[in-house]
């Protein structure tokens, strides 16, 4: 599994980014690395760099950053260590968030850093990661309500994404009038969809009937609340 | 003249004693602009190499490599990456030559300030390190081209760092903390090519 390291100047904020991301990737080792070492802030290369063994299985570790220099000494820790490490240059919060649920899902590390850079692009307003079309398959729907108390708030988004995890088929989640694919925890939060509120899924490719049953199944279980 | 271990380490010593007694200007310099460290961890980083220099290093190369480990684990915050690389690649730079030439100083230089552009990737006029360290690379290539010894070259580089940081002044950040300030940078020197000029200083001053 891919571990993550969440760099920054502050050691409060790095514990708070991995303690936040943790709760949507209960079984990624997140390991937080912020202050100068001392009690200051700052960023400490050697600190960073036991973190990337901490986070380390043997498969890859996606290193997330603040500022300035978190980002250099990131770079300089990364080369020097053993593991296959690759530096996501997104934003500390949302980034860590995806890529930890992406890694939870078992996703590989070149998946692992496209979803933290999806938070990049990610406006935080809508669902505007639009699903790739599939015309020449069957698309099959459900329209769902939601009746768990936070509707897809940061957990059972994270759990629809998970679940799609390795399905082979596209989902789009329909609130209103936006659309986001299932498959980001971001844009998932980002419709908005309330407890009680009504939700279109969308799946299409060769396993939509596997990825709608999931998510429906997820739904009915009430995201297990 | 010669350049040996013991020519680099005397002007690594005199570097520590110049960022010690510069180090309430650097703290000023970065107030204004950035978040005011930048004369503190120099300071820390360079009391740090101090410790380490006894024994003294084989070949200039491992005093210079000694110099950039200890920066990059001591100083917290982006001076540390920045010298550290510049100290490593001039150490990578030199090899395990016992006695620089000018030629091998000019060399080493721009190595220097390759890393740091590779690390920092700032260009000349944002305001940076690089904007004091880039005139010095090419003033030092200049005499090392027509023969000049190590004291000379780095006297060049010296002087050239000195008007490459003034110039910095008048400049809006687009690099680092102060680039945060937008315009509001404009007006002050940048505490980073102000710090590589007072090290190349004292490195000419030792040298001579």
């Amino acid at each position: 599994m891919i571990g993550l390291v969440v760099v920054s100047h502050s050691r409060m904020l790095a514990d708070g980014v991995a303690e936040l991301a943790g709760q949507m990737a209960p079984d990624v080792v997140i390991a937080a690395s912020g202050g100068d070492g001392s009690g200051g802030l700052g960023t400490d290369y050697e600190a960073v760099g036991e973190a990337i063994d901490r986070a380390s299985s043997g498969d890859g570790v996606v290193v997330l950053y603040d500022l300035g220099s978190a980002r250099m000494v990131a770079e300089m820790a990364a080369e020097e260590a053993d593991a296959e490490v690759r530096l996501a240059d997104a934003p500390l919060v949302e980034g860590a968030v995806a890529a930890a649920v992406a890694a939870q899902g078992g996703a590989d590390l070149a998946h692992v850093l496209a979803a933290a850079l999806t938070a990049r692009d990610y406006d935080g307003t809508t669902g505007a990661i639009a699903p790739d079309s599939a015309p020449d398959s069957a698309e099959v729907s459900a329209d769902l309500t939601l009746t768990n108390d936070v509707g897809l708030h940061a957990r059972p988004a994270a759990l629809v994404a998970r679940a799609l995890a390795g399905v082979d088929a596209q989902v789009a989640v329909r609130f209103g009038e936006q659309s986001a694919d299932g498959r980001s925890v971001l844009a998932l939060m980002g419709l908005g969809a309330p407890g009680g509120g009504s939700i279109t899924v969308v799946a299409s490719g060769p396993e939509a009937a596997e990825a709608l049953r999931r998510v429906t199944d997820l739904v009915h279980r009430r995201f297990d609340e | 003249m010669a350049c040996t271990s013991d020519t680099v380490v005397a002007g690594i010593r005199a570097v520590a004693a110049a960022v010690a007694e510069h180090r309430d200007e650097l703290v000023r310099l970065d107030r204004e602009i950035g978040d005011g460290d930048h004369g503190e961890n120099l300071n820390r980083g360079f009391t740090a190499v101090v410790a380490k220099l006894d024994p003294v290093p084989a070949t200039p190369g491992a005093v210079l490599k000694l110099v950039a480990t200890t920066l990059i684990s001591t100083v917290g915050g982006a001076a540390g990456p920045l010298y550290g690389t510049a100290f490593l690649r001039a150490a990578t730079s030199v090899g395990d030559a016992a006695d620089l030439d000018g030629l091998a100083v000019a060399n080493a230089l721009q190595a220097a300030l390759e890393g740091v552009v590779s690390r920092g990737k700032a260009v000349v006029g944002d305001k940076t390190m690089v904007d004091a360290l880039t005139p010095a690379v090419a003033a030092a290539e200049s005499v090392a081209s027509t023969g000049g010894d190590a004291a000379a070259v780095l006297g060049a580089a010296a002087e050239a760092a000195e008007e490459g940081a003034r110039s910095t002044t008048p400049l809006v950040a687009r690099k680092g903390r102060a680039s945060y300030l937008g315009e509001r940078s404009a007006g002050h020197l940048d505490p980073g090519a102000r710090s590589t000029a007072l090290v190349l200083a004292t490195l000419a001053a030792a040298a001579r």
